[in-house]
Protein backbone atom coordinates (compact mmCIF):
# COMPACT_ATOMS: atom_id res chain seq x y z
CA UNK A 1 0.00 0.00 0.00
CA UNK A 2 1.40 3.57 -1.16
CA UNK A 3 2.12 6.30 1.95
CA UNK A 4 -0.05 8.17 0.09
CA UNK A 5 -3.28 5.99 0.54
CA UNK A 6 -3.07 7.50 4.20
CA UNK A 7 -4.68 10.77 4.33
CA UNK A 8 -2.24 12.15 7.16
CA UNK A 9 0.68 11.58 4.91
CA UNK A 10 -0.65 12.64 1.94
CA UNK A 11 -0.54 15.88 4.19
CA UNK A 12 2.79 16.08 5.22
CA UNK A 13 3.64 15.60 1.52
CA UNK A 14 1.08 18.59 0.09
CA UNK A 15 1.29 20.45 3.67
CA UNK A 16 4.28 21.03 4.13
CA UNK A 17 4.92 24.25 2.05
CA UNK A 18 6.50 27.61 3.65
CA UNK A 19 3.11 29.04 3.99
CA UNK A 20 2.26 26.68 6.52
CA UNK A 21 5.82 26.92 8.18
CA UNK A 22 6.07 30.70 8.64
CA UNK A 23 2.29 30.11 10.12
CA UNK A 24 3.38 27.43 12.91
CA UNK A 25 6.55 29.67 13.70
CA UNK A 26 4.24 32.57 13.46
CA UNK A 27 2.18 30.95 15.80
CA UNK A 28 4.99 29.97 18.26
CA UNK A 29 6.38 33.26 18.50
CA UNK A 30 2.79 34.66 19.17
CA UNK A 31 2.44 32.17 21.74
CA UNK A 32 5.31 33.73 24.03
CA UNK A 33 3.87 37.06 23.28
CA UNK A 34 0.88 36.26 25.05
CA UNK A 35 2.86 35.25 27.83
CA UNK A 36 0.59 37.39 29.89
CA UNK A 37 -2.22 34.93 29.64
CA UNK A 38 -0.41 31.63 29.98
CA UNK A 39 1.34 32.98 32.93
CA UNK A 40 -1.88 33.84 34.63
CA UNK A 41 -3.64 30.43 33.42
CA UNK A 42 -0.91 28.24 34.34
CA UNK A 43 -0.41 29.90 38.59
CA UNK A 44 -4.63 29.69 38.50
CA UNK A 45 -4.50 26.28 37.70
CA UNK A 46 -2.39 24.95 40.66
CA UNK A 47 -3.87 28.18 42.98
CA UNK A 48 -7.47 26.03 41.84
CA UNK A 49 -6.19 22.90 42.99
CA UNK A 50 -5.36 23.98 46.31
CA UNK A 51 -8.03 26.92 46.86
CA UNK A 52 -9.51 26.70 50.87
CA UNK A 53 -6.91 23.95 52.08
CA UNK A 54 -4.93 25.64 54.94
CA UNK A 55 -1.31 25.36 53.59
CA UNK A 56 -2.25 25.55 49.73
CA UNK A 57 0.30 24.78 46.68
CA UNK A 58 2.79 24.38 49.45
CA UNK A 59 0.76 20.36 49.73
CA UNK A 60 2.74 19.89 46.62
CA UNK A 61 6.16 20.35 48.41
CA UNK A 62 4.64 17.78 51.44
CA UNK A 63 3.74 15.23 49.36
CA UNK A 64 7.26 14.95 47.02
CA UNK A 65 8.43 15.02 51.30
CA UNK A 66 6.47 12.22 51.98
CA UNK A 67 6.96 10.69 49.05
CA UNK A 68 10.91 10.79 49.00
CA UNK A 69 11.11 9.88 52.73
CA UNK A 70 9.80 6.66 52.00
CA UNK A 71 10.97 5.66 49.29
CA UNK A 72 14.19 6.33 50.57
CA UNK A 73 13.86 4.65 53.60
CA UNK A 74 12.54 1.48 51.85
CA UNK A 75 15.43 1.75 48.53
CA UNK A 76 18.08 2.60 50.60
CA UNK A 77 17.72 -0.35 52.85
CA UNK A 78 16.95 -2.68 49.71
CA UNK A 79 20.01 -1.18 48.13
CA UNK A 80 22.13 -1.31 51.68
CA UNK A 81 23.45 2.23 50.91
CA UNK A 82 24.38 4.79 53.05
CA UNK A 83 21.33 7.18 53.59
CA UNK A 84 23.61 10.33 53.79
CA UNK A 85 24.20 9.58 50.27
CA UNK A 86 21.12 8.20 48.99
CA UNK A 87 18.50 10.26 49.87
CA UNK A 88 19.86 13.75 48.26
CA UNK A 89 20.49 11.44 44.99
CA UNK A 90 17.38 10.00 45.18
CA UNK A 91 15.66 13.43 46.24
CA UNK A 92 17.32 14.84 42.84
CA UNK A 93 16.47 12.36 40.62
CA UNK A 94 12.97 11.80 41.65
CA UNK A 95 12.51 15.72 41.82
CA UNK A 96 13.57 16.14 38.74
CA UNK A 97 11.99 13.05 37.02
CA UNK A 98 8.95 14.37 38.56
CA UNK A 99 9.40 17.77 35.97
CA UNK A 100 10.45 15.65 33.15
CA UNK A 101 7.82 12.78 33.19
CA UNK A 102 4.62 15.32 33.48
CA UNK A 103 6.03 17.63 31.28
CA UNK A 104 5.61 14.51 28.80
CA UNK A 105 2.56 13.40 30.11
CA UNK A 106 0.41 16.48 30.09
CA UNK A 107 2.25 17.72 27.03
CA UNK A 108 0.96 14.76 25.07
CA UNK A 109 -2.44 16.25 26.38
CA UNK A 110 -1.54 20.06 26.21
CA UNK A 111 -4.75 20.65 23.31
CA UNK A 112 -7.56 17.95 24.31
CA UNK A 113 -7.65 19.08 27.59
CA UNK A 114 -8.07 22.91 26.03
CA UNK A 115 -10.87 21.60 24.04
CA UNK A 116 -13.06 24.29 25.52
CA UNK A 117 -10.99 27.00 24.80
CA UNK A 118 -9.78 26.08 21.64
CA UNK A 119 -13.01 26.38 19.67
CA UNK A 120 -14.10 29.57 21.60
CA UNK A 121 -10.67 31.73 21.73
CA UNK A 122 -8.55 32.43 18.97
CA UNK A 123 -5.65 32.72 20.74
CA UNK A 124 -2.00 31.26 19.19
CA UNK A 125 -2.27 27.45 19.80
CA UNK A 126 1.26 27.17 21.31
CA UNK A 127 -0.26 28.75 24.37
CA UNK A 128 -1.45 26.04 25.97
CA UNK A 129 2.07 23.81 25.51
CA UNK A 130 3.43 26.90 27.20
CA UNK A 131 1.10 26.60 29.68
CA UNK A 132 2.01 22.80 30.47
CA UNK A 133 5.76 24.12 30.83
CA UNK A 134 5.54 27.01 32.93
CA UNK A 135 2.81 25.10 35.20
CA UNK A 136 5.12 22.64 35.56
CA UNK A 137 7.96 24.86 36.46
CA UNK A 138 6.00 26.74 38.94
CA UNK A 139 5.41 23.05 41.01
CA UNK A 140 9.68 22.21 40.03
CA UNK A 141 9.93 25.32 42.37
CA UNK A 142 8.01 24.11 44.97
CA UNK A 143 9.62 20.77 44.95
CA UNK A 144 13.18 21.56 44.88
CA UNK A 145 13.14 22.72 48.44
CA UNK A 146 12.92 19.39 49.51
CA UNK A 147 16.45 18.62 47.97
CA UNK A 148 17.67 21.35 49.61
CA UNK A 149 16.22 20.65 53.25
CA UNK A 150 17.63 17.21 52.62
CA UNK A 151 21.23 18.21 51.96
CA UNK A 152 21.06 21.00 54.60
CA UNK A 153 20.31 17.82 57.30
CA UNK A 154 22.84 15.35 55.85
CA UNK A 155 25.19 18.68 55.46
CA UNK A 156 25.35 17.97 51.56
CA UNK A 157 25.16 21.57 50.25
CA UNK A 158 26.67 21.21 46.76
CA UNK A 159 27.84 24.44 46.81
CA UNK A 160 28.13 27.35 43.28
CA UNK A 161 27.97 24.21 40.98
CA UNK A 162 24.76 23.77 41.54
CA UNK A 163 23.70 27.12 39.79
CA UNK A 164 24.90 24.97 36.76
CA UNK A 165 21.77 23.05 37.00
CA UNK A 166 19.50 26.39 35.93
CA UNK A 167 20.61 26.41 32.04
CA UNK A 168 20.06 22.37 31.87
CA UNK A 169 16.26 23.58 34.04
CA UNK A 170 15.96 25.89 30.64
CA UNK A 171 17.13 23.08 27.84
CA UNK A 172 14.72 20.72 29.76
CA UNK A 173 11.61 23.23 29.61
CA UNK A 174 12.88 23.84 25.83
CA UNK A 175 12.67 19.94 25.21
CA UNK A 176 8.82 20.09 26.95
CA UNK A 177 8.02 22.92 24.33
CA UNK A 178 8.54 20.40 21.37
CA UNK A 179 7.53 17.63 23.00
CA UNK A 180 3.97 19.30 23.84
CA UNK A 181 3.61 20.62 20.30
CA UNK A 182 4.51 17.42 18.75
CA UNK A 183 3.02 15.04 20.92
CA UNK A 184 0.08 17.59 22.00
CA UNK A 185 -0.59 17.56 17.91
CA UNK A 186 -0.82 13.85 17.11
CA UNK A 187 -2.30 12.76 20.26
CA UNK A 188 -5.60 15.51 19.36
CA UNK A 189 -6.15 13.08 15.93
CA UNK A 190 -4.63 9.63 17.79
CA UNK A 191 -6.53 9.47 21.42
CA UNK A 192 -4.40 5.92 21.99
CA UNK A 193 -0.93 8.55 22.13
CA UNK A 194 -1.62 9.48 25.46
CA UNK A 195 -1.95 6.18 26.56
CA UNK A 196 0.99 5.01 24.90
CA UNK A 197 3.21 7.80 25.99
CA UNK A 198 1.85 7.46 29.84
CA UNK A 199 3.22 3.85 29.75
CA UNK A 200 6.48 4.68 28.26
CA UNK A 201 7.25 7.20 31.12
CA UNK A 202 5.92 4.23 33.52
CA UNK A 203 8.76 1.95 32.53
CA UNK A 204 11.27 4.33 31.81
CA UNK A 205 11.12 5.46 34.94
CA UNK A 206 12.42 2.21 36.30
CA UNK A 207 14.95 2.07 33.62
CA UNK A 208 16.64 5.44 34.69
CA UNK A 209 18.70 5.50 37.08
CA UNK A 210 17.04 7.44 39.67
CA UNK A 211 16.28 4.70 42.70
CA UNK A 212 19.65 2.92 41.77
CA UNK A 213 22.64 4.33 40.53
CA UNK A 214 24.73 3.70 37.35
CA UNK A 215 27.50 2.43 39.51
CA UNK A 216 25.33 -0.55 40.75
CA UNK A 217 25.43 -1.39 37.19
CA UNK A 218 27.85 -4.11 36.56
CA UNK A 219 29.65 -2.27 33.17
CA UNK A 220 28.56 0.79 31.82
CA UNK A 221 25.32 -0.76 29.83
CA UNK A 222 23.38 -0.09 26.48
CA UNK A 223 20.17 0.45 28.80
CA UNK A 224 21.92 4.36 30.10
CA UNK A 225 23.41 4.36 26.71
CA UNK A 226 20.75 4.88 24.42
CA UNK A 227 18.13 6.16 27.26
CA UNK A 228 17.48 10.20 26.31
CA UNK A 229 15.83 10.35 29.60
CA UNK A 230 19.24 9.29 31.59
CA UNK A 231 20.90 12.18 29.80
CA UNK A 232 18.24 14.96 30.80
CA UNK A 233 17.95 13.87 34.22
CA UNK A 234 22.18 13.45 34.65
CA UNK A 235 22.73 17.19 33.55
CA UNK A 236 20.51 18.50 35.81
CA UNK A 237 21.06 16.11 38.68
CA UNK A 238 24.86 16.07 38.94
CA UNK A 239 25.02 19.95 39.54
CA UNK A 240 22.57 19.26 42.19
CA UNK A 241 24.53 17.29 43.66
CA UNK A 242 27.66 18.78 43.46
CA UNK A 243 29.41 17.81 40.46
CA UNK A 244 30.08 19.40 37.45
CA UNK A 245 28.10 17.88 34.28
CA UNK A 246 29.36 15.77 32.10
CA UNK A 247 29.85 17.92 28.67
CA UNK A 248 29.09 14.80 26.98
CA UNK A 249 25.66 14.40 28.69
CA UNK A 250 24.72 18.36 27.71
CA UNK A 251 26.23 17.21 24.19
CA UNK A 252 23.92 14.55 23.81
CA UNK A 253 21.06 16.54 25.44
CA UNK A 254 21.38 19.39 22.77
CA UNK A 255 21.28 17.61 20.11
CA UNK A 256 18.01 15.66 20.78
CA UNK A 257 17.00 19.31 21.60
CA UNK A 258 17.71 20.62 17.72
CA UNK A 259 16.21 16.80 16.20
CA UNK A 260 13.03 17.15 18.89
CA UNK A 261 12.44 20.69 17.39
CA UNK A 262 13.23 19.69 13.51
CA UNK A 263 10.37 16.90 13.82
CA UNK A 264 7.81 18.95 16.13
CA UNK A 265 8.43 22.09 13.43
CA UNK A 266 7.08 19.31 10.71
CA UNK A 267 4.53 17.97 12.14
CA UNK A 268 3.47 21.04 13.98
CA UNK A 269 3.94 23.14 10.13
CA UNK A 270 1.19 20.58 8.66
CA UNK A 271 -1.28 19.84 11.67
CA UNK A 272 -1.60 22.94 13.37
CA UNK A 273 -4.53 24.18 11.25
CA UNK A 274 -6.09 20.72 12.01
CA UNK A 275 -6.54 21.25 15.55
CA UNK A 276 -8.96 22.97 16.18
CA UNK A 277 -11.22 20.56 13.83
CA UNK A 278 -9.35 17.33 15.79
CA UNK A 279 -9.89 18.18 19.53
CA UNK B 1 -8.96 50.14 9.12
CA UNK B 2 -11.42 46.45 9.93
CA UNK B 3 -12.52 44.19 6.92
CA UNK B 4 -13.18 40.62 6.09
CA UNK B 5 -13.77 38.81 3.46
CA UNK B 6 -13.97 34.69 2.58
CA UNK B 7 -13.92 33.52 -1.00
CA UNK B 8 -15.24 30.35 -1.64
CA UNK B 9 -14.78 28.89 1.70
CA UNK B 10 -15.67 25.42 2.87
CA UNK B 11 -15.25 23.88 5.79
CA UNK B 12 -16.13 19.94 6.54
CA UNK B 13 -15.81 18.81 10.06
CA UNK B 14 -14.01 15.27 9.75
CA UNK B 15 -15.94 12.62 11.80
CA UNK B 16 -13.42 10.29 14.32
CA UNK B 17 -15.10 7.68 16.00
CA UNK B 18 -13.31 5.87 18.42
CA UNK B 19 -12.55 3.44 15.92
CA UNK B 20 -11.21 5.65 13.86
CA UNK B 21 -9.31 7.83 15.97
CA UNK B 22 -7.44 4.87 17.29
CA UNK B 23 -3.53 3.97 16.18
CA UNK B 24 -4.10 0.95 15.94
CA UNK B 25 -6.86 0.93 12.81
CA UNK B 26 -4.37 3.55 11.58
CA UNK B 27 -1.43 0.35 11.88
CA UNK B 28 -2.93 -2.88 11.59
CA UNK B 29 -3.75 -2.51 8.01
CA UNK B 30 -0.35 -1.82 6.85
CA UNK B 31 0.58 -4.53 9.20
CA UNK B 32 -1.42 -7.00 8.07
CA UNK B 33 -0.90 -6.43 4.25
CA UNK B 34 -4.29 -5.67 3.35
CA UNK B 35 -7.08 -3.00 4.67
CA UNK B 36 -9.21 -4.11 7.16
CA UNK B 37 -12.46 -2.25 5.62
CA UNK B 38 -12.57 0.37 2.81
CA UNK B 39 -14.30 2.60 5.40
CA UNK B 40 -11.26 2.79 7.64
CA UNK B 41 -9.58 5.17 4.84
CA UNK B 42 -12.75 7.21 4.14
CA UNK B 43 -13.76 9.17 7.18
CA UNK B 44 -17.27 10.36 7.32
CA UNK B 45 -16.97 14.08 6.64
CA UNK B 46 -19.65 16.75 7.98
CA UNK B 47 -19.90 19.68 5.40
CA UNK B 48 -20.47 22.83 7.99
CA UNK B 49 -19.57 25.42 5.25
CA UNK B 50 -20.06 25.37 1.29
CA UNK B 51 -18.46 28.19 -0.91
CA UNK B 52 -19.26 31.28 1.22
CA UNK B 53 -18.14 34.44 -0.60
CA UNK B 54 -18.72 37.42 1.62
CA UNK B 55 -17.06 40.51 2.47
CA UNK B 56 -17.81 43.05 5.12
CA UNK B 57 -16.14 46.26 5.02
CA UNK B 58 -15.51 48.79 8.12
CA UNK B 59 -18.55 49.90 9.93
CA UNK B 60 -20.78 46.84 9.08
CA UNK B 61 -23.19 45.37 11.27
CA UNK B 62 -24.02 42.41 9.88
CA UNK B 63 -26.61 39.66 11.30
CA UNK B 64 -26.43 36.03 11.17
CA UNK B 65 -29.73 33.74 11.12
CA UNK B 66 -30.59 30.64 10.00
CA UNK B 67 -31.93 27.42 11.29
CA UNK B 68 -29.80 25.36 13.99
CA UNK B 69 -27.00 23.64 12.56
CA UNK B 70 -26.91 26.07 9.56
CA UNK B 71 -23.54 27.05 9.86
CA UNK B 72 -23.78 29.97 11.54
CA UNK B 73 -21.51 29.62 14.51
CA UNK B 74 -18.42 28.03 12.17
CA UNK B 75 -18.61 30.95 10.09
CA UNK B 76 -18.09 32.96 13.42
CA UNK B 77 -15.26 30.58 14.06
CA UNK B 78 -13.58 30.91 10.69
CA UNK B 79 -14.35 34.87 10.71
CA UNK B 80 -12.48 34.56 14.50
CA UNK B 81 -9.40 32.58 12.86
CA UNK B 82 -10.39 29.57 15.12
CA UNK B 83 -11.34 27.62 12.13
CA UNK B 84 -9.03 27.63 8.64
CA UNK B 85 -10.32 26.09 6.18
CA UNK B 86 -9.67 23.60 3.99
CA UNK B 87 -10.79 25.37 1.08
CA UNK B 88 -10.66 29.31 0.01
CA UNK B 89 -8.98 31.91 1.15
CA UNK B 90 -9.79 34.53 4.61
CA UNK B 91 -8.38 37.73 4.77
CA UNK B 92 -9.01 39.54 7.80
CA UNK B 93 -7.59 42.58 8.31
CA UNK B 94 -8.00 43.61 12.16
CA UNK B 95 -8.01 41.97 15.40
CA UNK B 96 -11.46 39.86 15.65
CA UNK B 97 -12.53 39.25 19.22
CA UNK B 98 -14.95 35.88 19.40
CA UNK B 99 -17.50 36.74 22.57
CA UNK B 100 -19.47 33.22 22.14
CA UNK B 101 -19.13 32.52 25.87
CA UNK B 102 -18.95 35.35 27.96
CA UNK B 103 -17.78 33.63 30.92
CA UNK B 104 -14.78 31.89 29.32
CA UNK B 105 -11.85 31.71 31.80
CA UNK B 106 -13.31 32.76 34.92
CA UNK B 107 -12.87 30.94 38.05
CA UNK B 108 -15.33 30.63 40.64
CA UNK B 109 -12.85 30.30 43.41
CA UNK B 110 -11.47 33.33 42.40
CA UNK B 111 -12.26 37.00 43.91
CA UNK B 112 -14.35 39.40 41.68
CA UNK B 113 -10.65 41.73 40.73
CA UNK B 114 -9.09 38.52 40.27
CA UNK B 115 -11.78 37.51 37.54
CA UNK B 116 -11.47 40.34 35.65
CA UNK B 117 -8.02 40.04 35.18
CA UNK B 118 -8.25 36.55 34.07
CA UNK B 119 -11.15 37.51 32.19
CA UNK B 120 -9.66 40.49 30.35
CA UNK B 121 -6.35 38.42 29.78
CA UNK B 122 -8.78 35.92 27.98
CA UNK B 123 -10.19 38.86 25.60
CA UNK B 124 -6.69 39.60 24.83
CA UNK B 125 -6.41 42.48 26.56
CA UNK B 126 -2.68 43.60 28.12
CA UNK B 127 -2.65 43.71 32.32
CA UNK B 128 -1.78 47.29 32.05
CA UNK B 129 -5.06 48.14 30.06
CA UNK B 130 -7.08 46.12 32.20
CA UNK B 131 -5.55 47.95 35.31
CA UNK B 132 -7.02 51.25 33.25
CA UNK B 133 -10.39 50.05 33.25
CA UNK B 134 -10.82 48.56 36.44
CA UNK B 135 -12.96 51.35 37.69
CA UNK B 136 -14.55 51.56 35.02
CA UNK B 137 -15.41 48.31 34.96
CA UNK B 138 -16.16 48.04 38.72
CA UNK B 139 -18.52 50.78 39.07
CA UNK B 140 -20.72 49.33 36.44
CA UNK B 141 -20.96 46.21 37.47
CA UNK B 142 -22.11 47.65 40.52
CA UNK B 143 -21.08 45.04 42.83
CA UNK B 144 -19.66 47.34 45.43
CA UNK B 145 -17.83 44.89 48.10
CA UNK B 146 -18.61 41.77 46.78
CA UNK B 147 -15.91 42.09 43.93
CA UNK B 148 -13.55 40.98 47.10
CA UNK B 149 -15.48 37.56 47.36
CA UNK B 150 -14.93 34.51 45.83
CA UNK B 151 -17.19 34.50 42.76
CA UNK B 152 -18.70 31.65 43.95
CA UNK B 153 -20.55 33.38 46.58
CA UNK B 154 -22.78 35.31 43.45
CA UNK B 155 -25.67 34.78 42.14
CA UNK B 156 -26.09 34.06 38.58
CA UNK B 157 -27.24 37.48 37.78
CA UNK B 158 -23.90 38.77 39.49
CA UNK B 159 -21.68 36.79 37.55
CA UNK B 160 -23.44 37.58 34.47
CA UNK B 161 -22.78 41.42 35.25
CA UNK B 162 -19.50 40.88 36.06
CA UNK B 163 -18.79 38.84 32.82
CA UNK B 164 -20.79 41.32 31.26
CA UNK B 165 -18.62 44.00 32.03
CA UNK B 166 -15.41 42.92 31.56
CA UNK B 167 -16.28 41.23 28.24
CA UNK B 168 -17.65 44.75 26.84
CA UNK B 169 -15.04 46.75 28.10
CA UNK B 170 -12.99 45.82 25.53
CA UNK B 171 -12.65 47.50 21.88
CA UNK B 172 -12.41 45.38 19.35
CA UNK B 173 -12.01 45.68 15.60
CA UNK B 174 -14.11 42.80 14.50
CA UNK B 175 -16.77 41.91 17.22
CA UNK B 176 -18.30 38.43 16.82
CA UNK B 177 -21.21 37.71 19.18
CA UNK B 178 -22.89 34.09 19.42
CA UNK B 179 -26.78 34.49 20.30
CA UNK B 180 -26.00 38.13 21.58
CA UNK B 181 -25.47 38.81 25.26
CA UNK B 182 -28.11 37.93 27.93
CA UNK B 183 -27.94 40.20 31.24
CA UNK B 184 -29.81 40.02 34.55
CA UNK B 185 -32.72 41.76 36.06
CA UNK B 186 -34.55 44.66 34.15
CA UNK B 187 -32.74 47.97 35.53
CA UNK B 188 -29.64 45.84 34.44
CA UNK B 189 -30.91 45.54 31.05
CA UNK B 190 -31.51 49.01 30.47
CA UNK B 191 -27.90 49.89 31.98
CA UNK B 192 -27.00 46.70 29.46
CA UNK B 193 -28.40 48.28 26.25
CA UNK B 194 -27.12 51.12 26.81
CA UNK B 195 -23.65 49.89 26.91
CA UNK B 196 -24.03 47.40 24.41
CA UNK B 197 -24.92 50.61 21.88
CA UNK B 198 -21.56 51.84 22.72
CA UNK B 199 -20.02 49.14 23.08
CA UNK B 200 -20.99 48.26 19.32
CA UNK B 201 -20.57 51.70 18.26
CA UNK B 202 -16.94 51.56 18.90
CA UNK B 203 -16.25 48.28 17.00
CA UNK B 204 -15.27 48.47 13.17
CA UNK B 205 -17.40 45.24 12.30
CA UNK B 206 -19.47 43.36 14.13
CA UNK B 207 -20.98 39.86 13.27
CA UNK B 208 -23.96 38.95 15.36
CA UNK B 209 -25.50 35.31 14.72
CA UNK B 210 -28.92 35.73 16.90
CA UNK B 211 -32.65 33.81 16.44
CA UNK B 212 -33.70 37.61 17.52
CA UNK B 213 -35.12 39.99 15.25
CA UNK B 214 -35.28 42.18 17.60
CA UNK B 215 -32.06 42.38 18.68
CA UNK B 216 -30.82 41.76 14.87
CA UNK B 217 -33.17 44.86 13.80
CA UNK B 218 -31.45 46.49 16.80
CA UNK B 219 -28.12 46.32 16.12
CA UNK B 220 -27.39 45.20 12.60
CA UNK B 221 -27.45 46.89 9.05
CA UNK B 222 -27.30 44.12 6.71
CA UNK B 223 -28.12 40.41 7.28
CA UNK B 224 -26.69 36.70 6.19
CA UNK B 225 -29.55 33.84 5.86
CA UNK B 226 -28.05 30.67 5.91
CA UNK B 227 -28.91 27.66 5.36
CA UNK B 228 -27.29 24.03 5.13
CA UNK B 229 -23.39 25.71 5.29
CA UNK B 230 -24.56 27.93 2.38
CA UNK B 231 -25.50 31.83 1.91
CA UNK B 232 -29.01 32.04 0.44
CA UNK B 233 -29.19 35.93 0.79
CA UNK B 234 -27.04 38.27 1.57
CA UNK B 235 -29.10 42.20 1.85
CA UNK B 236 -30.85 44.14 4.32
CA UNK B 237 -31.97 42.90 7.41
CA UNK B 238 -35.72 43.83 6.28
CA UNK B 239 -35.24 41.69 3.29
CA UNK B 240 -32.93 38.75 4.64
CA UNK B 241 -35.31 38.36 7.43
CA UNK B 242 -38.65 38.60 5.01
CA UNK B 243 -37.06 35.16 3.37
CA UNK B 244 -36.11 33.85 6.64
CA UNK B 245 -40.05 34.09 8.32
CA UNK B 246 -40.98 32.67 4.07
CA UNK B 247 -38.72 29.63 4.32
CA UNK B 248 -39.86 29.30 8.21
CA UNK B 249 -42.91 28.69 6.86
CA UNK B 250 -44.05 24.87 6.66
Amino acid sequence: MALTDFPLTAHLKTGLNSSNFDKAVLDIANGWRSRGLWLAMGLQDIRKRYRRSVLGPFWLTISMGVMISAMGLVWGIIFNQQMDEYLPYLCAGFVMWGFISTLMIEGSTAFTTAEGMIKQLNAPLSIYVYGVVWRNFVILLHNIWILFLVQLWFDKLPGWVALMSIPAVALLALNGMWVGLLLGALSARFRDIPQIVANIVQVMFFVTPIIWQPTMMPERAIILDVNPFYYALSIVRDPLLGTAPSVEHWLVMVAITVCGWACALVVYSVYRWRLAYWV
Amino acid sequence: MASVSLTDVSVTFPIYDASNTSLKKRLLPTLTGGRIGAASAHVPVVQALEDITISIEHGDRVGLVGHNGAGKTTLLRVLAGIFEPAQGQVRISGRPVPLFDIGLGMDSEGTGYENIYLRGLFLGMPRKEISKRLDDIASFTQLGDFLHLPIRTYSTGMRMRLAFAISTSVEPDILLLDEGIGAGDAAFVEQANQRIQSFADSAGIIVLASHSEQLIRRICSTAVLMEHGRVIEFGSVDTVLERYRERSKP
